[in-house]
């Protein structure tokens, strides 16, 4: 059934005209089989193409399928029989005033007026504070009382605002209000000189730097037709295999510390700060800003650093492996972590939770397996998924995805690389061409589609955060689940505030 | 008479010291440095120096909680026997007075945090007021024990001079139940792990910190004072209860209190570092386990000590 819909492969530059651009209804129906045999959206989003307005969606099954069509004002909502299109569909509304009828939670998604000014579909005044007229979910009764939390938190961490509804000590529905980081990214990408593409890239989300960078080195790359060498291709790979370590050590001593098991939170504390110096190491900096560029690298990696890398990380490993062992043999840990916090593998599919989250529901889907760039197609990366879907679960993939990083590195600093380091860089995009990328940054599937108009310029620059799809996810472990587990859960979602405001 | 009132100053003053020990316990098992051993002295001068804050919305009991709760702190400590010496106050059936002061500290902080209206702070209110109903009952339960075994309900009757090795050489199997029991109840009713977290930042998860979120200020260094005192109060119990021995001398009998007062305070800082936090709704399982306790040692006395 997926006629109508082109084949593509990750980083491949399409001529627009290469798109189907189908009739709406069949772009509807197409799109609806699609996702009901089990495909799932990468990207569905809305541009403005002229005067005309326009969607377009890439949708993956075990290849990637792209295509588009007019958009209509408003039109009968993919949602009402395919979750997967829930939180795209309130974003095209929000984006573009487009109303997707009978959908059946149309709220806003980060709260700012319409690109095209078109009226409101949520009737908001945005003179308002998040979140305007929008009444939370609300539960009756007589036990049942409300708690609500932030958007100021307690600790150094991003704001969003969570409505708990309890009965007693037990959450019966969470709902979360983002939208308080609105830097209105994509729309800053179309007006900056090409130059500064980079450094904006890298910062939409601190914490995966090197994925959202990635993303857009490839789409540069494919449009521009620049290819970067082996050299700088392992680069890459090791740096995003270092931000994962990073963030996965980081988060393993984040859960620890949330249950009150102090050593290994301590011991992971400062390990992680051990794995960002290794990016220090690659580039200067320790989220490895300014290291990935398009068309390669801007620091090589000498022999010298290359050696004192192996040696760094055979010592880390040891340690690694000492704490991790720590962690998980620990009864009460355990005790702690399994059946808590459950999402069903079912509730995973139709939310289409991605990365580590997914992995941890039965969802096998990892972009560096599926839909390999960089040195991956040369990496054996096996298939890791757990059944339970607890917050156990999630924590053991994190331990599984520690190991198999490390790994990775070992394997890859073994090989010299020479690379040229790029310092002048093709930044002149081909008129009317399409670039979808995806690359398995910690959290998951980080994807950025770009497409160019006639003259070259970016029309439409979309950013695709993981955290998009997986903070339902967080929702929906709460459902049944004590109010007092809630900082565990989400510690082990984890999921970034900035990515999903954008 | 005097030498109890000075007792009862310094217990106050040693107090928060040996809650600093907990600290450095911890950082010694999570490899750091840890804060200095004097951290909370500098800390209740930090805090006393401060302003307090109160919310519009709170009226005279929430400034009243603060007060009231260290009031009780104090209070308590003056019908404590400390290193087998004669507490301040004794009559009989002072304990029933002493854990009832206790609560009214209590009611009082509860009282303060629902006065803030927080939904935060009714439920650290609401999780406060239920575990304590089943330390009680072990507290009841090993008050029986006592009695069976001295006959009297006075606190002096049981930790005095040479009585609490009497105890031991009554009954001491069933008092190392006690001991394990009371030391559990030490650890929910002072707000240690496993039962609640001392250390964490996250609201949702605390029992007695989320309840003093709104207090600032001395208000604060007062709560945190009567928190050390009240600690001081269960560990010198424990402490009696482990080294009960009567030197003659009053610097070794002191000498052995502390002694004893630290290996109640590292158990604690012990405890926290090698175990994890239970889930909430298991908290009522462990504190059971201390009635259980209590109840089995009593069964045991009533058997074979008539």
């Amino acid at each position: 059934m997926t006629t109508g819909f082109l084949e593509i492969s990750n980083g491949e530059k399409l001529a627009r005209e290469q798109i189907p651009h189908l009739p709406f209804d069949e772009f509807h129906e197409t799109a609806l089989a699609i996702v009901k045999e089990g495909g799932k959206v990468v990207q569905y989003f809305g541009y403005q193409d002229d005067a005309s307005m326009k969607l377009l969606a890439v949708l993956r099954t075990d290849k990637l399928l792209v295509a588009g069509c007019d958009a209509k004002e408003s039109y009968p909502s993919f949602t009402q029989t395919c979750e997967p299109f829930h939180m795209f569909e309130r974003e095209i509304a929000e984006q573009f005033g487009i109303r997707p009828e009978g959908h059946p939670w149309l709220k806003m998604v980060r709260y700012h007026p319409n690109y095209r000014n078109m009226p409101d579909v949520f009737d908001n005044d945005y003179e308002q504070d998040i979140p305007g007229n929008y009444p939370y979910y609300q539960v009756e009764g007589d036990e049942i009382h409300e708690v609500a939390v932030g958007p100021v938190h307690a600790g150094v961490i991003e704001p969003g605002h969570f409505r708990f509804n309890c009965i007693g000590e037990r959450v019966l529905n969470l709902e979360i209000q983002l939208g308080y980081q609105h830097r209105a990214v994509e729309n800053l990408l179309y007006n900056v000189h090409a130059k500064r593409l980079p450094i904006l890239t890298e910062n939409i989300a601190g914490d995966t730097t090197i994925g959202h960078s990635l993303c857009m080195a490839q789409a540069v790359e494919s449009l521009t037709q620049v290819k970067p060498d082996k050299g700088a291709r392992i680069i890459r790979t090791i740096a995003l295999e270092l931000e994962r370590l990073a963030n996965h050590i980081g988060d393993l001593g984040a859960l620890s510390g949330d249950v009150a098991f102090l050593p290994p939170a301590n011991y992971f504390g400062r390990l992680r700060g051990d794995f960002l110096n290794l990016s220090l190491l690659l580039c200067g900096n320790r989220f490895g800003k300014g290291l990935v560029r398009p068309g390669g690298v801007r620091f090589s990696l000498s022999d010298d650093v290359r050696k004192i890398l192996d040696e760094r990380i055979k010592e880390l490993r040891l340690q690694v492996e000492h704490v991790l062992d720590l962690l998980f043999s620990a009864s009460t840990v355990r005790a702690r972590f399994e059946d808590c916090g459950n999402v069903s593998h079912i509730d995973a599919d139709h939310l289409g939770l991605v990365g580590p989250a997914g992995r941890a529901c039965g969802i096998p889907y990892d972009v560096r397996r599926c839909f390999p760039t960089e040195h991956y197609d040369q990496i054996d990366i096996p298939e890791n998924k757990k059944p339970s879907g607890d917050v156990y679960a999630r924590a053991r993939m994190r331990y599984d995805e520690v190991l198999q990083s490390l790994s990775i590195i070992e394997s890859l600093i073994g090989i010299p690389v020479e690379t040229n380091c790029v310092n002048d860089i093709n930044y002149n995009l081909p008129a009317d061409s399409f670039v979808v990328t995806l690359n398995e940054a910690w959290r998951g599937e980080v994807s950025h589609a770009v497409l160019t108009d006639k003259n070259g310029k970016i029309l439409r620059y979309k950013v695709k955060d993981p955290s998009f799809h997986n903070w339902n996810g967080l929702s929906m472990s709460l459902r049944d689940t004590g109010i007092s587990d809630f900082p565990l859960n989400n510690k082990s979602f984890n999921l970034s505030y900035c990515g999903f405001d954008l | 008479m005097i030498e109890s009132i000075i007792l009862w100053l310094l217990a106050i003053l040693a107090a928060p010291f040996f809650s600093g020990v907990i600290l450095k316990v911890k950082a010694f098992f999570g490899g750091k440095k840890g804060p200095p051993l004097l951290i909370n002295y500098y800390t209740l001068i930090k805090l006393f120096k401060k302003g307090s804050v109160y919310s519009t919305s709170t009226t005279m009991v929430f400034k009243l909680g603060p007060i009231i709760s260290l009031a009780s702190a104090f209070t308590v400590l003056m019908f404590l026997p400390i290193a087998g010496y004669q507490p301040i106050f004794s009559f009989n059936g002072d304990i029933i007075f002493v854990l009832y002061i206790m609560g009214l500290g209590r009611f009082f902080t509860i009282a303060a945090a629902m006065d803030t209206a927080s939904p935060f702070e009714g439920m650290g209110a609401a999780r406060e007021a239920y575990f304590p109903i089943i330390c009680e009952a072990t507290t009841f339960m090993i008050l029986i024990f006592f009695y069976r075994l001295t006959g009297e309900l006075q606190l002096s009757a049981y930790f005095t001079e040479g009585n609490t090795i009497g105890l031991w050489n009554m009954a001491g199997a069933p008092l190392l139940f006690i001991v394990i029991s009371f030391f559990i109840i030490l650890l929910t009713e002072n707000s240690r792990v496993p039962v609640d977290d001392p250390a964490t930042h996250l609201e949702l998860t605390m029992i007695h910190e989320v309840m003093v979120l709104d207090h600032s200020g001395p208000d604060f260094g007062l709560i945190e004072l009567g928190s050390f005192c009240k600690l001081f109060f269960y560990s010198t119990i424990v402490s009696r209860l482990l080294l009960p021995f009567d030197l003659g001398f009053w610097g070794f009998n002191f000498g052995l209190y502390i002694a004893g007062l630290f290996i109640v305070y590292i158990a604690v800082g012990v405890t926290e570092s090698v175990i994890a936090r239970y889930r909430m709704d298991k908290v009522p399982q462990f504190v059971l386990t201390s009635f259980a306790l209590a109840f089995f040692a009593t069964i045991i006395t009533l058997e074979f000590i008539k």
